[in-house]
């Protein structure tokens, strides 16, 4: 599934600056940090403190008020989303953002497309360069589908399906081309228990195939168990950077997720 | 393979409707079936536009004026009047002029259609182009208005013009010879020819749709009408592809009114009018939306019913009346995968209950 030759430990995804305006609102605050290759990434914080916004202006959504995003040192602040998509970071929604009346094969394939050639006369005329990339293209994804428990499934439209098998669905898009980076907003929001635990260990083992991972997560568990280094965002502003570890003992994270909370 | 099915069979209905038509001594019928089969190119050009990638236009008569227009003005220029101009040497050492005697012994030279016909899908996709850049951005009814404003301004171009015979239009447009012994023309003699030209026509133009449709391109065009965002995540050019499949959409409305206006041997503006560009869309509406097969079929049926007539006077109304019924009770069209499965099961539902009813009778 990986042929990503990541070279760990160097940095793959650079944050320098951010800033984000809505009308009055400060919404994301001159936030930086950099994502090491080969690492799973979590972006933490309460309701509000800008993560989305964060993704969105790194997958191109929207244009940051101010600071730059690199990829692979290549600038990618000012690129549309389907240039983002090109350079090879792939990201799911948190609000499931899948076409409800697609079969599950053709809701992943659509992930393969930023791969793919074949274009408007091609496809017209089916040109047998077309078909047998379109072939490929589903061998490629048929094991996704099987890791990932959805396999059986794919022939159904996908708005039949459950919220969690909808989510594995979203996740296989994102893999479908193999890319080097995935962007995930908060892939836990409404599964279970036990569909958590299975999310956390496909997502390590994403990891361990070479591939980076940004998330943001509401979950705490999830973040502490699988993530290696955390940023922590609170009305905009990082707060705090570090391991697993060091985030726990910090007290003012403490302070935003207990204190609030127990207030 | 399995998708091609449907062209099989629509091949051989044709084949039968042609037969059955000449048998039963209604070879006339064969008129209005062969303007039905170009009004159905349209609506199936529409249907990829509103249907997959969901992209409403209101404008599509215009590009069918486009094309009825650009053939007939091209055609009916008489380039023997100026055998002495730069142009006609040009074009006659090209060989691209068609030399022709008239009733009255007069030697009438005129462009070939070949010719013409690449300039009204170039002026048509140029035109969608133009359009599409900046009017696909907007959304729902803004991007309906905008494309029935594109409608109105071709409509009143050819409306007020001196070139384009103003109320009258252009007539005695010359056939189009497509290969030697077949040609585009209204002629008595070659009623059915001209059928089969429309209906060949109309199995071309679905094989290529059906073949987009299930294509790399397809699925994105299917996925941005799902969710835009989506699509844009996944790498798709959302602008580029609804750009595209407008110019696909326009010139498939301009091919078929290049074709028909040789065939009826003109074209009047009222082909260009709002109302037509109404009566496309809500045959895609009827049709079922996302769905080719049913533009086809509802395409041939209701414009059938209306060159026959059997409208009378309400005949834009009927059009207009369906328009509002389906979008007010049947969003996704009468001709959707849905309705039908929901008759099957419940006509599975019925047999069952009839079963277990004599069933039941049979043990009393
Ligand atoms: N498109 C937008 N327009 C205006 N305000 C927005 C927009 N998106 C988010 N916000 C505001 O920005 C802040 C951060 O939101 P968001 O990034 O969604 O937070 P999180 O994902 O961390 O819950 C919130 O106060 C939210 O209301
Ligand atoms: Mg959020």
């Amino acid at each position: 599934m990986s042929n990503t030759a990541a070279e760990c430990g160097k940095s793959l995804l650079r944050i320098e600056g951010l800033d984000k305006y809505f009308g009055g609102l400060h919404a994301v605050d001159s936030v930086s940090f950099d994502v090491t290759s080969g690492m799973i990434k979590a972006v933490i914080g309460p309701n509000g403190a800008g993560k989305t916004t964060l993704f969105n202006m790194i997958a191109g959504y929207f244009p940051p008020s101010g600071g730059e995003v690199y990829f692979q040192d290549t600038l990618i602040t000012g690129m549309k989303p389907f240039e983002v998509a090109g350079q090879g970071i792939l990201r799911t929604f948190q609000n499931l953002k899948l076409n409800p009346h697609m079969s599950v094969l053709d809701n992943v394939l659509l992930g393969c497309h930023r791969t793919g050639k074949a274009g408007f006369l091609a496809g017209m005329l089916s040109s047998g360069k077309s078909r047998k990339e379109e072939r490929q293209a589903v061998e490629a994804v048929l094991p996704v589908l099987e890791w990932l428990n959805i396999i059986d499934q794919k022939d159904t439209e996908v708005g039949n399906l459950s919220f969690g098998n909808q989510r594995a669905v979203e996740l296989a898009r994102a893999l479908a081309s193999d890319p080097p980076m995935l962007l995930l907003d908060e892939p836990a929001a409404g599964l279970n228990m036990h569909e958590t635990e299975d999310l956390a260990q496909r997502l390590q083992t994403i990891r361990d195939q070479g591939k980076t991972i940004l998330l943001v997560e509401h979950d705490m568990s999830l973040v502490m168990d699988i993530s290696d280094e955390i940023v922590v965002l609170n009305f905009g502003q990082k707060i705090a950077e570090g391991e697993p570890q060091a985030i726990q003992r910090n007290e003012e994270v403490i302070r935003i997720y207990l204190g609030d909370d127990n207030a | 393979m399995k998708q091609y099915k449907p062209v099989f069979i629509l091949l051989v209905s044709i084949v039968l409707i042609q037969l059955a038509a000449v048998l039963l001594g209604k070879a006339f019928l064969l008129t209005q079936l062969t303007m039905s089969a170009y009004y159905v190119l349209v609506a199936v050009g529409l249907c990829m536009v509103m249907g997959y990638a969901g992209q409403i236009s209101m404008g599509q008569a215009g590009f069918f004026a486009i094309g009825g227009y650009t053939a007939a003005s091209l055609g009916t220029i008489n380039f023997a009047e100026g055998t002495h101009s730069f142009l006609f040497r040009i074009l006659d050492a090209a060989g691209l002029l068609i030399e022709e005697t008239t009733l009255y012994g007069d030697v009438i030279q005129y462009l070939n259609p070949w010719v013409s016909l690449l300039a009204a899908i170039l002026i048509a996709g140029g035109a969608a182009f133009v359009l599409g850049v900046p009017v696909l951005k907007l959304k729902g009814h803004y991007l309906a208005m905008a494309t029935m404003g594109f409608g109105i301004i071709i409509y009143r171009i050819v409306l007020g013009s001196r070139v384009f015979g103003e109320a009258d239009g252009i007539s005695n447009v010359p056939a189009f010879p497509l290969v030697p012994g077949l040609a585009v023309s209204g002629d008595f003699q070659s009623r059915v020819s001209n059928y089969y030209i429309a209906w060949t026509l109309v199995i071309l133009g679905m094989i290529l749709l059906i073949n987009l449709i299930h294509s790399r391109v397809g699925r994105a065009l299917r996925s941005l009408h799902g969710s835009e965002d989506a699509a844009d995540a996944m790498g798709v050019d959302t602008s580029r592809y609804k750009v595209s499949v407008f110019v696909i959409g326009a010139v498939f409305a301009a091919v078929a009114g290049f074709f028909m206006t040789h065939y009826n041997g003109g074209i009047g503006p009222s082909e260009a009018g709002v109302l037509k560009s109404v009566r496309y869309v809500s045959i895609v509406a009827v049709g079922g939306m996302a769905n080719l097969w049913g533009a086809l079929i509802m395409g041939l049926v209701l414009n059938f019913l209306s060159l026959r007539g059997v409208f009378g006077h309400f005949d834009d109304a009927v059009f207009g009346v369906v328009l509002v019924f389906i979008m007010m009770f049947m969003p996704e069209g009468f001709i959707r995968k849905s309705f039908w499965q929901g008759l099957k099961i419940r006509a599975a539902g019925l047999r069952k209950n009839r079963k277990v009813q004599s069933e039941g009778a049979a043990g009393e």
